[in-house]
């Protein structure tokens, strides 16, 4: 799974390929709070920012790590923090302070076993759902998921760019194999990587408004210093900052933070497929378990079944309108994923019941095995 | 006179806060404090978590960010180490600070991080309807203690001293010169700097233990300060229920980001 | 409104009645008794009693209270 690109072949892990891919973003303020299976990136990182120029920071938590990443990106720092599970919960509450304050940064949770201390050290796709409803209140968020180290590294910078274009957290969600797997991968060089920097105000401080209602409803963001004097606040508030009990601001500003992802799903959601083209059972799956998918979409075409993957690239937000198009010309669904069942529920939504949704799960840190998605096939087919 | 408005967000007037509170003179205290150095207001970065004193970010016109409830120190870390230039000041509150935001107090002044915190101790959650506290003094009624507080307070500035801050002092709204002074000196020093700033809140605390007034709580802290000086030749006997003011600790010593920087220095010098 | 009261000593004590909440902390300060509290505000009592001291304006909690010294402007 190693694109060809001008670098020079490594054999680097998930993580590894994640800092990589973090650097070349531009990312240069990390903060972050030692947890397996992630704590490689800290560690590749408290390395190599110094020489970059960048700050890297071992705080005294979770919180404090994402506390110290919107700070930071409040002064125009593209920065990450990189945790697991029970790291990525001790976020969940500044996570909704960055949505609310439109602060861009990265979030990277290397999936383990959970509830609680769980499988410190085995994998899981199990916090799907609190990527997407762990913070409190209403709100749109990003997620994607990898399959690949050289996928790690592409996701990575494209995270970055998704945050700086919609002015907005996005969580990168790898899993224990994609941080630990070893692979050769050629890493693209600068000139191959596009880079998207965050829209900063060009007119007057005087009329600068940071929450502006524009028209692809994601404002200009000044950096703290640069003469633009504005007041952030996770606090409702209205189009200059400050805080507002007013229904109609409210509304509006609520409008604006979900329009503002909405609006460009088209831009943010990626999904790849494969062997979908004649298929006529549709698998779904993403990360890790997506690479057991692939392998017993394969062993299922030797037998002469008709059977395709679509990947989500991106987890939020969701796919539903790709699903709903394939949803009658595949059969059915199979969602397979590290966990009970979570993107399950989404694809049955997507589908409305036109077509039956299938779940191969486990959530006992073995990876889901191709043989075991390949008996949920045959066992399909023949019905 | 002295003209406050340059600094202020005047359209957001009148505070939030109630009649007698302290907190305003702090903030006096503090916008002069700024004005007598002399620092340009593109470079103040103010950060404040939750409570009442933390809504005061929103009158200042600086770089302000009103974060979440304990958490404003690691957001001004951040600030600091990516943008050094900048000069970061905490605002924050005995709940806040010291509850849960804890963690974060103690690891910022054992990093010495350059923060100038501003902490008001008012013994008592005001915004959330007079919740006991972590300064709370014992015996004390909050909502949350119908029978007295019955715990020990947190001494704040000595918990900062210890953990390794650079400048530790503590004044009270009813010396506003005092207090400007201190958190002059604290903003001018280079590493982690607190100024404990005893604040009345007669609404949340004052009322329900018998302490009058704004005014008359002023008078009671004025009648209760004893200089640093002084108390040091005091037992704890003699030094009960008194407020010791002065500046405990102004010692420069290594500061992180500048300690970072010798690292990314290192860097640079080889290529 | 604020309220404006010139004296012939070149002290002038303005009060924003917006602003002032009537905490009573400016009357307990002043050591000449200028000021009073009349229908819950501050108010200027007696300004030819005025030193310019400045304890009032500078522990007013609501920046209700500006005294000008002309004599030092």
């Amino acid at each position: 799974m190693s694109e060809k690109s001008n670098g020079k072949a490594r054999v680097i892990t998930g993580n590894e390929a994640c800092a990589e891919g973090a650097l070349a973003a531009g990312m240069r303020f990390f903060a972050g709070y030692p947890i397996t299976p992630s704590s490689e990136i800290a560690e590749v990182l408290s390395a190599k920012l110094p020489k970059y120029g960048g700050v890297f920071l071992q705080m005294e938590d979770e919180l404090g790590s994402i506390g110290a990443i919107i700070g930071a990106s409040l002064t125009g720092a593209k920065t990450m923090t990189a945790t697991s599970g029970p790291g990525f919960s001790l976020m969940q509450e500044n996570l909704g302070y960055a949505v609310m304050t439109e602060v861009p940064c990265v979030i990277v949770n290397v999936m383990r076993g959970g509830p609680s201390t769980g499988l410190p050290t085995l994998p899981s796709q199990g916090d799907v759902m609190q990527a997407r409803w762990g913070t409190h209140g209403d709100h749109q968020i990003i997620a994607l998921a990898p399959f690949s180290v050289r996928e790690t590294f592409d996701l990575t910078v494209r995270a970055f760019n998704l945050a700086e274009k919609y002015r907005t957290p996005v969580i990168l969600l790898m899993d224990e194999i994609i941080g630990h797997v070893n692979e050769k991968v050629y890493l693209p060089s600068e000139d191959e990587i596009n880079i998207f920097d965050r829209i900063r105000p060009t007119g007057s401080a005087e009329e600068y408004l940071p929450y502006e209602h524009t028209k692809s409803r994601v404002p200009a963001m000044a950096d703290f210093g640069s003469g633009y004097r504005y007041h952030v606040t996770g606090l409702a508030h209205d189009e200059t900052g400050f805080p507002t009990n007013k229904s109609t601001e409210i509304n509006k500003l609520m409008d604006r933070l979900d329009q503002k992802i909405t609006m460009h799903r088209e831009d943010i959601i990626d999904v790849d497929e494969y062997m979908l083209e004649d298929a006529e059972i549709g698998i779904l799956s993403y990360g890790s378990t997506a690479r057991s998918v692939r392998h017993a979409v394969r062993l299922a075409r030797e037998d002469g079944l008709k059977v395709g993957l679509m990947r989500l690239k991106t987890i939020w937000p969701f796919a539903d309108e790709e699903i709903k198009k394939l949803s009658g010309k595949v059969k059915l669904w199979i969602v397979v994923e590290m966990n009970r069942g979570q993107i399950a529920h989404e694809v049955e939504w997507a589908v409305a019941g036109k077509i039956p949704v299938f779940k191969v799960n486990r959530v006992d840190g073995d990876p889901i095995n191709p043989l075991q998605i390949l008996e949920k096939i045959k066992e399909l087919a023949n019905v | 006179m002295f003209n406050y408005d340059q600094y202020l967000r005047i359209t957001k007037f009148p505070l939030i806060w109630c009649p007698g509170c302290g907190d305003g003179i702090v903030l006096k205290s503090l916008v002069r404090a700024i004005d007598k150095l002399g620092i340009e207001k593109d470079s103040v970065c103010m950060v404040s978590g939750i409570g009442c004193a933390s809504r005061l970010t929103g009158y200042v016109d600086f770089n302000t960010l009103h974060t979440t409830h304990g958490r404003a120190m690691t957001f001004a870390t951040g600030v600091k180490m990516a943008k050094p230039d900048l000069h970061v000041i905490v605002i924050t509150g005995d709940g806040d600070a010291t509850a849960i935001g804890g963690n974060h107090y103690i690891h910022a002044a054992r990093r010495n991080i350059d923060l100038t915190v501003i902490l008001f101790n008012n013994h008592i959650y005001g915004m959330t309807g007079g919740q006991v506290s972590p300064t709370t003094p014992k015996g004390m009624l909050a909502s949350t203690a119908p029978y007295g507080s019955m715990d020990h307070t947190f001494n704040i500035s000595g918990l900062a001293q210890a953990a390794g801050a650079s400048f530790v002092a503590r004044a009270s709204v009813h010396n506003g010169v005092q207090l400007e002074n201190y958190i002059a000196k604290a903003i001018q020093n280079k590493g982690f700097s607190l100024v404990e700033a005893m604040s009345p809140c007669p609404t949340a605390y004052g009322r329900r233990n018998r302490l009058g007034a704004g005014v008359d709580m002023i008078e009671e802290l004025k009648r209760d300060a004893v200089p640093y000086s002084k108390a040091k030749k005091m037992t704890p006997e003699e030094l009960e229920g008194k407020v010791v003011t002065g500046i405990f600790i102004n010692e420069e010593h290594p500061e992180c980001r500048s300690e970072y920087q010798k690292i990314i220095d290192r860097f640079q010098k080889e290529k | 409104m604020t309220l404006k009261v010139k004296e012939k000593k070149d002290v002038e004590i303005e009060i924003s009645e917006a602003w002032c909440k009537g905490c009573v902390i400016c009357v307990d300060y002043c050591p000449h008794d200028v000021l009073i509290m009349e229908r819950g505000k501050a108010k200027v009592a007696n300004l030819a009693a005025c030193t310019a001291c400045m304890l009032c304006e500078l522990h007013c909690p609501d920046f209700a209270i500006v005294v000008r010294d002309k004599s030092k402007e």
